[in-house]
């Protein structure tokens, strides 16, 4: 089974767990996957993320690694993003990506599934201002069919805003035509992505076997 | 109403029973060779005496049923199996109480009852028939309309459920039948081991036909559905080589160790083998289609026959079939839709639907016939033990098998999902089919296993058929979301799909998402640029899922009357310009565009527009919906993105409240059908707006040229942009085409286009002459 480094690091695991809600064995394999990537340091970097090579496939990379030095997914009034991030953050970004247990209440569903979506909106919202405009999610669509060379560029735009039109409808119904629809606040989000059933489908399967020496 | 609902069932009753003894007397064949007779005597008084010639009456009229028996004889069933259908929705209070199975198959009765009453022996369910001609289209309809997504997403609960639940399953009714058999000595304790192990095996198996029928009426969750249904299509192979296995050993008497392991690589050949089969044909349909753009009415058929074929070359080496069907029609699709032009997709999908529909009316049916035609022979504690081992079993296997598949799963089944599982495990025709075609010699006791399996099938499908669906709403099961697929849902979709997989990279090990993302990968960049034809390979699908709720919301606009506002689904006014970034006026002048661009975006238009298509979203036989005529889908799409454009032009703020065309203006509508492509708008004038002009000079549509010639009452500007004629005009004109010569008599100006615009930009206005 899992063996762990010494005792001090058993009390430091305990408090994650609790706050992550990770198991023991998990943590540790999470740890023992932060020290390849960060090259056994304390802290890990935006560079250190290139050490993945998958990951350069992706065409939302930069967000993704972003979303890890984001201040707000780690503390609930964070602002900006940081340098470098110690383990903690790392494993509560990863906690994000939990699934939600086998008995939960139908409150505690609604609360994963806040968070999970705030999560997402971060990841959108990237001035920090609380609201996606048009601008941020047209760079969202063009992210997602940056594989796709012109054509992708020409449709982003109109995909873009089209879907703000269709957010701005549920969420607003009725404008005259000299208003102006700020962007999407995080209830709009919520209200939009309610079908989508995050809480079943954000999650990765973390498993209880270290199989870090198998895989990059 | 109701009274006329009423009587007209009752019309379709005693026409429906005057049809019968026509098929009664089908089997009597004395009128028609009688009269054969005399016709032949007759000949040859003709020809070999020829000088006797006495001058017999010329037959105006004669009865030759003999010829035409068999083609008669099927019409005559399928007829009255659409006509049932037609008749029960004709009464929605008994529908909505009893699934349409159950009334179909006590409809099989009554005939049943009836034709034998005239005297005449009623048709038996023939397993060739079933199987060759009556299975395939419902399992090609449900292998072509899978939904991939949770299909794949739940491929590991759903095998097994698949293997391992009917192997448990087989095993257990087996045996303890067996085991009753032996208890209960005398007549049944000559049944053996391995006739009860087969009967086990054929009983066990869920029936996709059953289950569809029911599953489709009471619209419970994706997640369930999938998992039910596919859980009967998968099943088939284990069915397949259970039955082999049995049938061939019974012969024998015994099974050794070795034939247990020749089994288990049986079953992997017949599964693997029937995919790669399907797989195979699949491809090659595919690859057909990229050729197909000259000969569009032929396109249905490569996917039919291909697909047939696969089945049929599977059940040539004893491969599973379904299985195969299934593959070949999941692994074409994407492909085949990307190549095949619009009318070919809604051809395919309606008759695939209705072939499945008369294919499951007419199963259901024989099934009632053969109740009362086969021979029975019952025995109650062989059919009690059936019927209770059958739920025992499907009970506890499903538990057991959720308490180990809830350890892999990231979302755990619940009890309530377990219970509908258990209680959706639905036996039908292919069970009673199978159990048919025993050999008597072989199968002592085949009529007792024939009424054992009858039971159990009237059970499920009647007793749990109907109870089924209240059961969903005391349990409050969470049922299938109704809601249109956004635009904002699927581009999220897209995005969590990205986010997941890196996330998965990042944690180092490689998941689901990481294998289906190299895929998906691999299949982007070598098979899709093999299997589909011109630049439809490079589409990614965000622009493809995009383009396709564009088509439908033209398709919408027009259902709604082709009014200016857009339809009812969105009674918003927010548009384009509530959400534009306020931008400083001056840049919205008439918008100059090079050449380079213009070019481009003509590319676009001519190949994004040309191919959208309508995709299904769930799978319902009863309702599709409802196509609007599909013949003027272009010219209404013309339609939609002038409005749309329109919107989004931000100096012609004014004019959004363009008002509609009088729906009723006759010339209005006599000049929509006569111009196409064109179509005609009515705008306000204001003198001080710069306009954009369009001109007419595609060659293609010389009458609009000569209308614009013809109804001249003013000049008009004519502006050319780089001489291709793509310019947009307003003009003072009342120029219409008019059949009778009418004059419109509208002082209006007329904004007249012929275009074709895909994408929402919003500076450009360029059109072009929609090639058909």
């Amino acid at each position: 089974m899992g063996s762990f480094q010494s005792l001090p690091f058993d009390h430091h695991y305990r408090t994650l767990s609790k706050k992550t809600g990770f198991s023991l064995e998990q943590i540790g394999i999470l740890h023992n996957r932060f020290k390849q990537l960060s090259l056994n340091e304390e802290t890990l970097r935006r560079d250190d993320f290139n050490k993945v090579q998958d990951l350069k496939d992706n065409p939302i990379r930069s967000q993704i690694v972003e979303a890890f030095f984001d201040r707000r997914n780690f503390q609930k009034d964070g602002v900006g993003s940081m340098e470098e991030i110690g383990f903690e953050e790392f494993l509560t970004v990863m906690s994000y990506f939990r699934a939600p247990a086998l008995h939960t209440t139908e409150e505690q569903r609604e609360e994963i599934r806040r968070a999970k979506l705030r999560f997402l909106f971060n990841m959108h919202d990237t001035d920090n201002d609380g609201t996606i405009t048009l601008e941020e999610y047209r760079h969202v669509v063009e992210e997602l069919l940056s594989r796709s060379g012109s054509l992708g560029k020409e449709t982003a735009k109109g995909i873009a805003d089209a879907a703000m039109l269709e957010v701005a409808s549920i969420s607003v119904g009725h404008m005259a035509p000299d208003e102006f629809y700020e962007g999407i606040t995080f209830e709009d989000f919520l209200k939009i992505l309610k079908e989508l059933e995050i809480e079943t489908r954000m999650n990765i399967r973390f498993l209880n076997m270290d199989t870090t020496v198998l895989c990059k | 109403m109701d009274r006329l609902k009423r009587t007209t069932f009752i019309l379709f009753l005693m026409l429906v029973a005057s049809l019968l003894p026509l098929g009664g007397h089908a089997s009597s064949p004395e009128v028609g060779t009688g009269n054969g007779k005399v016709r032949d005597h007759q000949g040859n008084g003709d020809t070999t005496h020829k000088a006797n010639y006495t001058k017999k009456a010329f037959p105006v009229l004669s009865f030759d049923y003999k010829n035409v028996r068999t083609p008669f004889e099927i019409s005559l069933w399928v007829l009255l199996a659409s006509l049932m259908k037609l008749g029960f929705h004709l009464i929605p209070r008994v529908s909505n109480i009893v699934p349409e199975s159950c009334l179909l198959i006590v409809v099989g009765l009554l005939i049943g009852g009836l034709i034998k009453l005239v005297g005449e022996d009623p048709p038996v369910l023939s397993s060739k028939v079933f199987f060759f001609y009556l299975l395939p289209p419902i399992i090609l309809d449900a292998g072509y309309f899978l939904p991939m997504r949770p299909f794949t997403e739940n491929l590991g609960t759903i095998l097994m459920f698949a293997v391992v639940g009917t192997l448990w399953n087989a095993f257990f009714i087996g045996g303890a039948l067996y085991g009753v058999c032996q208890l209960e000595g005398d007549y049944l304790g000559k049944v053996e081991l391995l006739s009860c192990l087969l009967f086990g095996s054929v009983v066990s198996a869920v029936d996709p036909v059953a289950v569809l029928a029911v599953f489709e009426e009471i619209h419970i969750n994706e997640l369930l559905h999938i998992l039910v249904f596919g859980e009967s299509l998968l099943n088939d192979a284990v069915t397949v080589v259970l039955y082999h296995l049995f049938e061939e050993f019974s012969s024998v008497g015994t099974i050794t160790v070795t034939d247990v392991f020749l089994g288990i690589v049986c079953f992997l050949v017949v599964s693997l083998g029937g995919i790669m089969v399907g797989a195979m044909y699949g491809i090659l349909a595919a690859f057909t289609s990229r050729f197909t753009s000259h000969t569009r009415v032929i396109e249905p058929l490569f996917v039919f026959v291909y697909s047939y074929l696969a089945y049929l070359s599977a059940e040539v080496f004893h491969l599973s079939g379904i299985m195969a069907l299934i593959a070949c029609g999941a692994v074409m699709r994407p492909y085949v839709e990307a190549n095949i032009s619009h009318k070919s997709h809604t051809t395919i999908k309606y008759f695939l639907k209705m072939w499945s529909s008369v294919s499951d009316t007419l199963i259901f049916i024989f099934l009632g016939v053969s109740t009362v035609a086969g021979k029975h022979n019952w025995n109650w504690t062989f059919v009690i033990a059936t019927v209770v081992l059958c739920l025992v079993a499907r009970v506890l296997g499903v538990i057991g098998l959720t308490l180990v598949i809830n350890k892999f799963r990231i979302v755990k089944l619940t009890t309530k999902d377990q219970f509908i599982i258990a209680y959706g495990g639905l036996r039908g025709a292919i069970a009673f089919s199978l159990i048919y075609l025993l050999d008597e010699n072989h199968f002592a006791r085949k009529d007792m296993f024939l009424t054992a399996i009858i039971t159990v099938i009237f059970f499920t499908v009647f007793v749990q058929g109907m109870t089924i669906r209240p059961l969903v709403d005391l349990l409050a099961v969470k049922k299938k979301q109704e809601t249109k697929r956004s635009i904002n849902e699927e581009i999220h979709t897209q995005f969590l799909d990205h986010l997941l997989t890196g996330i998965e990279d990042i944690c180092g090990h490689y998941g689901h998402h990481h294998w289906k993302d190299k895929l998906n990968r691999f299949n982007k960049k070598y098979v899709k640029k093999c299997l589909i034809a011109g630049e439809r390979s490079k589409e990614p699908q965000l622009i493809a899922f995009y383009h396709k709720m564009e088509f439908k919301q033209a398709i919408e606009l027009v259902e709604s009357g082709g009014g200016s506002k857009l339809p009812s689904a969105m009674p918003s006014t927010v548009s384009m310009q509530n959400i534009q970034p306020k931008k400083p006026s001056q840049e919205r002048a008439l918008p100059q565009v090079s050449k380079a661009r213009e070019e481009e975006i003509r590319k676009i238009l001519r190949t994004n527009l040309q191919k959208t298509r309508l995709r299904l979203r769930s799978y319902n036989r009863h309702t599709l919906v409802a196509d609007p005529d599909e013949d003027g889908w272009n010219e209404f799409l013309i339609k939609r993105k002038r409005m749309k454009d329109l919107e989004k032009m931000s100096h012609v703020n004014n004019y959004l409240t363009v008002p509609a065309p009088p729906p009723d203006s006759p010339t209005i509508a006599r000049a929509r059908l006569a111009s196409d492509p064109q179509a005609w708008v009515i705008k306000p004038v204001t003198g001080d707006i710069p306009t954009i002009k369009v001109e007419l000079a595609s060659p293609q549509s010389p009458e609009s040229v000569s209308v614009v010639d013809e109804f001249k009452k003013s000049s008009y500007e004519q502006e050319d942009e780089d001489g291709d004629g793509l310019v947009m005009k307003a003009t003072s004109l009342v120029a219409k085409k008019d059949e009778t010569g009418e004059d419109d008599k509208e002082p209006q100006q007329r904004l007249q286009r012929c275009l074709s615009d895909p994408g929402p930009s919003a500076e450009d206005e360029e059109d072009e002459p929609f090639l058909p």
